[in-house]
């Protein structure tokens, strides 16, 4: 059986690449310390050692519209192209090419479909910076393969919260039932509070900082039951209008099970607060056999 | 009203260089290129466009005058008008972020709950 190596759940910032790359002189003031972060969680990733990336995103109005727009949808292709003209042209974010699991995605639709949860899939699926995004700050050379899952945290109506956790839990369930002798991570990308094209876009810090203290709280102690009592599909619209992607987080939280994360950090930004979480199912790898 | 059709149109423009450029150029030009072209393409095949959508009067006015404001208090969805926006007007205000920050101070008279976005 498959092995669940690690979880990651963490903000997906389509900025850091261009902060990361910038010439001195032309540095965000804080790109430093957002390196050293992103490096220190990169490797919370390596130490695990995953053969298999299991990626959890969000489509940005990318290849879904509201003429056909998948809740929740598994990629099954041999091959997924990545990142798309306004990412380039915004972000500067590079086109990539990111390698499938077809087997992988394959037993998790079916398995998926037979336990209840009617997964949408598609065969020829470009992805984005939500899964580009931790693909450049986790595992930069992009040398495993991957199967996305891309969750509806953008267009009512979406589901409940409570379903991304059950769907979380469910996939924890899948992967460990997996019959390939392989390790898995797991990687989700979600946001703390942030507003996108309204009033409180592109402030100092994010746009509701007591959310992120208590959102940050809830991941770092693996508090779901604190995190549904809180937070509605209604209320998540409070701290910022694009906060409903704090669901992505919840279904990485479904994943961990409810634990408290071996690796906690976050980083107060302009805009929105970065957040880095790791949980590790089989306990902490030993550093003196990493590879 | 139709926030489908204003996300629509703001979604294909978005994703289009060359329409990108015309809607900055000449907006009432592009709006009614897009009406003629795209509003009612669904699957690509021309037997099968769409046959009842059109753009209210208000709706036209707000994309002809590259109203966000307006756009936002109608309930199109606030990531493809920023998105767009920022595409055509982020390089007539060469300090970094300052557009995305002029952006939100116009809609600083905006309140919660914000106007509904759902379609």
């Amino acid at each position: 059986m498959a092995t669940l190596a690690a979880v990651l759940a963490c903000t997906h910032h389509p900025f850091y690449y261009r902060a990361s790359q910038a010439p001195e002189g032309e540095r965000l003031p804080q790109a430093d310390e957002w390196v050293a972060k992103v490096e220190a969680y990169r490797e919370t990733l390596t130490r695990a050692r995953p053969d298999v990336l299991v990626m959890v995103g969000a489509d940005h109005f990318h290849q879904f519209f509201l003429d056909n727009m998948p809740q929740f949808l598994i990629g099954k292709a041999p091959f997924y192209d990545a990142n798309y003209y306004n990412e380039e042209r915004e972000f500067g974010l590079p086109r990539m090419l990111l390698r499938g699991d077809e087997d992988f995605s394959a037993y998790l639709l079916r398995a998926g479909l037979d336990a209840g949860v009617d997964f949408a899939f598609s065969n020829e699926l470009r992805i984005d910076h939500s899964i580009t995004c931790p693909i450049i700050t986790v595992r930069p050379q992009n040398d495993l393969p991957i199967v996305p899952l891309l969750t509806n945290v953008f267009c009512p109506p979406m589901p409940q919260p409570w379903r991304f956790v059950q769907i979380g839990k469910l996939l924890r369930e899948l992967i460990e039932s997996y019959p390939r002798d392989i390790r898995v991570a797991a990687i989700g990308t979600g946001h703390l509070s942030l507003e996108l094209g309204g009033p409180r876009q592109f402030g100092p810090h994010g746009p509701d900082p007591e959310f992120d203290r208590r959102a940050v709280d809830w991941i770092a102690r693996g508090d779901i039951d604190a995190a549904l009592k809180n937070v509605s599909l209604d209320n998540l619209g409070d701290p910022g209008n694009a906060t409903h992607g704090f669901m992505d987080f919840m279904l990485m939280m479904g994943i961990a099970g409810g634990v408290p994360a071996d690796y906690a950090d976050h980083l107060d930004l302009f805009h929105t607060m970065e957040a880095y979480f790791t949980w590790y199912p089989n306990g902490v790898p030993q550093s003196d056999i990493d590879a | 009203m139709s926030k489908y059709l204003l996300n629509k149109f703001l979604y294909t423009v978005d994703r289009d260089p060359e329409l990108v450029e015309a809607y900055r150029a000449d907006p009432y030009g592009l709006v009614a290129r897009w009406e003629a072209e795209y509003l009612s393409d669904l699957t690509g095949v021309d037997a099968e466009r769409t046959t009842w959508s059109s753009f209210s009067d208000a709706e036209s006015d707000a994309l002809h005058n590259h109203d966000y404001v307006r756009l936002f208090e109608m309930g199109a969805h606030p990531f493809l008008t920023l998105t767009l926006f920022i595409a055509l007007f982020e390089r007539d205000h060469p300090e970094p972020l300052s557009y995305q920050r002029r952006y939100a101070q116009a809609l600083a008279h905006i309140t919660l709950p914000h106007p509904d976005i759902a379609t």
